[in-house]
């Protein structure tokens, strides 16, 4: 079996999770300046919500497809999580937009702690299990095996991302993302519904961040209140890789993350000879944010909102 | 303004200290002297559910000795539950363990983990407060000398020896490889294991490690893979060794899958998304429906709290035995009771609760379980009184 291109696939699958979710904290941050620390709480969220109408579903008997009752899920999950997106900025952020920075980190942070103990009190504490009902037939591939999950989350992902590059690049919307990017002042004497924009582009990470939450979860089978607190530092982190501010930038450093984390894990005990261990996997997504903020602070592809005079 | 400040902060200050003052067990209202029973558990975190049952069985056995009228040295007194949050973490727990001491607690219920209950125990050492853990299994709790710490539940040294034997003996182990969550529990067992199935002659092909908040085991079970095992051992919690297993058959490992206490549990079946299967743990003590006193205390946890996890027998134990050890003594006062808990024999719902010199269960048994059509089924108990007087 070759365990190279093995962990090469399971951190494509994992970094493509990440990325989905890095675009949330790059969008919002090329357009406002902020980090938006409770993006990985909307993450959670989403999941769960998928999983209680998954649940719903299988409890109430009707005999339909896997798939059928996860989309089905997802349905619901995708505009729940934008409405989340949209109240997040409308409550946390847009009254705060001319304070000193600090003050709107420090909301996100409470939205991000208010979030994670309503998803207590409405799910539990426990561990909510993701029921075992997508196919998982495994394929072969130059020794290497892959599911139909994680190739259809590796496809996904890269389809929506893409999705998400046309919708930037070509629509007015977009172009209304990028001018306020650039300049919101002057997008708002040009005409451009700044409020508006930054709405939807809380609304538009926001359903990225919904289906990145199904992924999770369908991918290792569980979910829990406080799962969105390391998937959104590491997509933070993978933000920070890629340039933050920088649309192909989270791309590229979801991808790099995954990959780099996988890897580490698989090798670092036979490379250092059991000194280090598999067990430091959380820890690598961190010497990446270190090792890029003291070398290339602007990440690998640069930071977007650098250009603004 | 400012002196106003300076003044609200020291009356605050002095209303603490004052009640801080307030250790000793005072009368209450209606005459009768009031106990307090710490209980320390995570309440919150990935371990909750385990944490709750914990909190479950204390809250029932306190219930249940108050509801009996129980007198100790002739006046009726009262218990009190008070139950802290360690989270599962090891510095947490330090806090509240001081926090319960200084509200004055006559005896410590807890912790769940070893990790927390280790470094916990010398606190309450230092206070002379006794602690009876219900669920920590790693051996150096009681091999610290601590006079105050007892457990109710059979060790890890012992639990490791039948899991390696087993793995080897039984199901034919040749390459084995071990996973733990570094905690001390989950290394402690995985530890022992190790040292077990070496002495059995087979051959520990990978040792690695995850963490006790981990959900991605996709990377380190693709290494283990490489090595090819026909067994892996998980030491750890079922909050991962659920996940785990289910990766574990997504990337097509065939080996078979083998943990201990800490994954005996129905969450464990339930969160690895039907992979459960076939897997093998093992649990100190006789399965419930062969505890003296299992069957009943079953029907009523079940009917007040729902469905036992897996401590909630150990702690409504720990409770009983205490309160065992302080109506002998004739005292509430932990200097007093704590050599009639030393030299005790109680008839718990475990079973025959007595306390070897380190304060550990004498005679504890182990049980091995498999995974069968979705429920945890016993195989076999080995060791504990039941088999001897089998035998």
């Amino acid at each position: 079996m070759d365990i190279f291109l093995q962990q090469l696939i399971n951190g494509l699958v994992l970094g493509s999770v990440y990325a989905l979710i890095a675009l949330g904290y790059t969008m919002v941050y090329g357009i406002l300046e902020l980090i938006n620390f409770a993006h990985g709480e909307v993450v959670m969220i989403g999941a769960m919500v998928t999983l209680a109408v998954v649940n719903a579903l299988m409890a109430s008997g009707v005999d339909l497809p896997g798939v059928v009752v996860v989309a089905g899920g997802v349905l619901v999950a995708v505009p729940v999580c934008m409405a989340l997106g949209f109240a997040i900025e409308r409550v946390a952020y847009r009254p705060l937009r001319r304070a000193p920075r600090l003050a709107p980190l420090i909301t996100a942070i409470g939205v991000s702690i208010v979030l994670q103990n309503v998803a207590m009190i409405i799910w539990g504490r426990s561990y909510i299990s993701f029921p075992p009902i997508l196919p998982a037939t495994r394929h072969d591939i130059a020794g290497a095996g892959v599911t139909d999950l994680q190739i259809f989350i590796f496809l996904l992902a890269l389809v929506l991302m893409a999705g998400l590059v046309l919708l930037v690049q070509k629509t007015r919307i977009g172009r209304g993302m990028r001018a306020t990017a650039q300049a919101p002042e002057i997008a708002g004497l040009m005409g451009v519904n700044v409020n508006a924009v930054i709405s939807f582009t809380f609304i538009l990470g926001s359903a990225l961040a919904a289906i990145a939450g199904v992924m999770v979860s369908a991918y290792y089978g569980i979910a829990h209140y406080y799962m969105g607190f390391l998937l959104g530092l590491k997509a933070f982190t993978a933000a920070v890789l890629g340039g933050i501010g920088n649309i192909a930038g989270a791309m590229l450093g979801g991808l790099l993350l995954g990959v780099i984390e996988s890897m580490a894990a698989g090798y670092i005990g036979d490379i250092t000879g059991g000194f280090l261990g598999s067990h430091y996997q959380d820890v690598f997504a961190f010497f990446v944010l270190i090792g890029v903020l003291v070398f290339r602070p602007s990440g690998l592809l640069g930071e977007r909102v650098a250009e603004r005079p | 303004m400012k002196s106003r400040l300076l003044a609200l902060l020291l009356s605050a200050l002095l209303f603490n200290l004052a009640a801080c003052g307030k250790k000793d067990a005072s009368p209450a209202a209606g005459g009768e002297e009031v106990i307090r029973i710490g209980a320390i558990q995570p309440l919150t975190g990935p371990q909750a559910h385990l944490g709750k049952d914990n909190e479950n069985g204390t809250r029932m056995a306190i219930d249940d000795a108050n509801a009996a009228g129980t007198t100790i040295g002739g006046k009726k007194v009262r218990f009190e539950l008070v139950s802290e949050d360690d989270q599962a973490d090891p510095r947490t727990a330090t806090v509240v363990a001081q926090k319960l001491v200084d509200a004055g607690v006559r005896g410590i219920i807890g912790h769940l983990n070893s990790g927390t209950t280790i470094p916990a125990s010398k606190i309450y050492y230092d206070a002379g407060i006794v602690q009876i853990s219900p669920s920590a299994t790693n051996p150096k709790y009681t091999e610290q000398g601590f006079k105050t710490a007892f457990r109710v539940m059979p060790n890890d040294v012992q639990q490791g020896k039948v899991l390696g034997d087993y793995a080897v003996n039984r199901l034919g182990g040749k390459k084995i490889a071990i996973i733990d969550d570094r905690t001390a529990y989950g290394q402690g067992v995985a530890d022992q294991f190790e040292k077990a199935a070496k002495a059995a002659g087979a051959e520990i092909v990978a040792r690695e490690f995850t963490t006790d908040k981990s959900t991605d085991f996709m990377a380190i079970l693709t290494a283990v893979k490489a090595k090819n095992p026909d067994i892996l051992f998980f030491g750890g919690m079922d909050a991962q060794g659920g996940p785990m297993i289910k990766q574990f058959k997504s990337i097509g490992l065939n080996a078979k899958f083998l943990t201990a206490d800490g994954g005996s549990t129905p969450e464990f079946i339930k969160l690895s998304g039907g992979a459960a299967e076939g897997a093998y743990s093992s649990l100190p003590g006789l399965p419930l429906d062969k505890m003296p006193g299992g069957k009943d205390f079953a029907e009523r946890f079940t009917a007040k709290y729902g469905q036992i996890q897996l401590y909630a027998p150990y702690c409504y134990d720990a409770v009983g035995v205490m309160i065992a050890a302080m109506q002998k003594a004739g005292s509430s006062d932990p200097a007093k009771y704590q050599p009639a808990l030393a030299g005790i024999s109680y008839d718990g719902v475990t079973a025959k609760v007595s306390f070897d010199q380190k304060g550990d269960i004498k005679d504890g048994a182990i049980t091995l379980y498999q995974v069968k059509n979705g429920k945890w089924q016993v195989i076999e108990t080995v060791g504990g009184p039941a088999s001897a007087s089998a035998k």
